[in-house]
């Protein structure tokens, strides 16, 4: 079967619900592109993802185009993790939180060797920001101004 | 998250972004995507399947490697079940979302009593 297709399925449930329509964002033209510059087995990867994680002991995300930034230390014990977010089933994340924050996986891609070695800190958001304005202007500059802190040569961007 | 992909790759550094939702990243157009069709909430995998995750994330991440084009998408062949429903429940019942509290929601009292005690602006990680 096909995938979801989600834009056009919201677009509908909005018009039901008599909510205003969103406009996604579209952008045409060729994106941004910065070459891997040495393979990943000697790169140090970052980590952001939008599902809402936070550690136990932090302040949680609200649920209003919060766009503040939870650190996590890369060696942060998974059963400190914890899942909030107002628009996604959290059962499985709450299970697991490598579902959508796959701490656990990346670092045995480090023992294995597949990867060089990791940031020492994650940085995690609760995605579902409906200004993409803040985003663009406030949250993405952020993100980039602590992977650059961090020293990374790659990052992987985990969504909802 | 496209629009962070984007921005982090124009300050120099490559990213890889997953994708449960294909239409949408095309949309937004990321640098390099990662589609794995799964519902939402499970970008990187099944709970407490860690050889699946591990594979999701090896095929993920080689792109970094790989791709050559801007824009490309990588579709990762992992299937959430043989019967394919969810797809057709998603977004189908009316609008599921939880109010849009603007105070902090936590998973637990416990979260919540000990981010309060503990959460002064001294604390190095309590906030960011």
């Amino acid at each position: 079967m096909a995938p979801v297709e989600y834009i056009s399925r919201i677009r509908d449930n909005y018009a039901r619900l008599g909510y205003k329509p969103y406009s996604w964002v579209r952008n045409a033209d060729i994106p941004p592109w910065a070459p891997l510059s040495k393979p990943l087995s000697e790169c140090r990867l970052g980590l952001a993802a939008s599902g809402g994680i936070y550690a136990a002991g932090q302040v949680a995300f609200h649920y209003k185009d919060d766009i503040s930034i939870r650190e996590i230390p890369a060696n942060v014990d998974t059963k400190d993790l914890r899942a909030t977010h107002f628009a996604y089933d959290l059962s499985d994340a709450r299970t697991d939180p490598n579902v959508v924050f796959p701490v656990d996986t990346l670092r045995r891609l480090v023992r294995e060797g597949f990867l060089g070695g990791l940031a020492g800190r994650f940085h995690t958001f609760m995605g579902g920001i409906y200004s993409a304005r803040r985003v663009t202007e406030a949250l993405a500059p952020a993100l980039a101004a602590r992977f650059r802190e961090d020293g990374v040569d790659a990052v992987l961007l985990v969504p909802v | 998250m496209g629009l962070v992909a984007r921005h982090v790759e124009a300050a120099g550094i490559p990213t890889l972004c997953m994708s449960s939702a294909l239409d949408i990243t095309r949309s937004v157009n990321p640098p390099r995507a990662a589609f794995l069709d799964f519902p939402l909430g499970h970008t990187t995998g099944k709970p407490n399947q860690p050889e699946l995750q591990r594979r999701i994330l090896v095929d993920a991440l080689s792109s970094l490697e790989t791709m050559t084009a801007p824009g490309s998408v990588r579709s990762i062949p992992y299937r959430w079940s043989d019967d394919e429903g969810w797809k057709e429940r998603a977004f189908a019942e009316g609008d599921n979302r939880l109010p849009r509290h603007d105070t902090p929601q936590y998973q637990d009292e416990a979260d919540r009593r000990r981010a309060e005690a503990g959460g002064a602006p001294a604390c190095p990680v309590c906030r960011s």
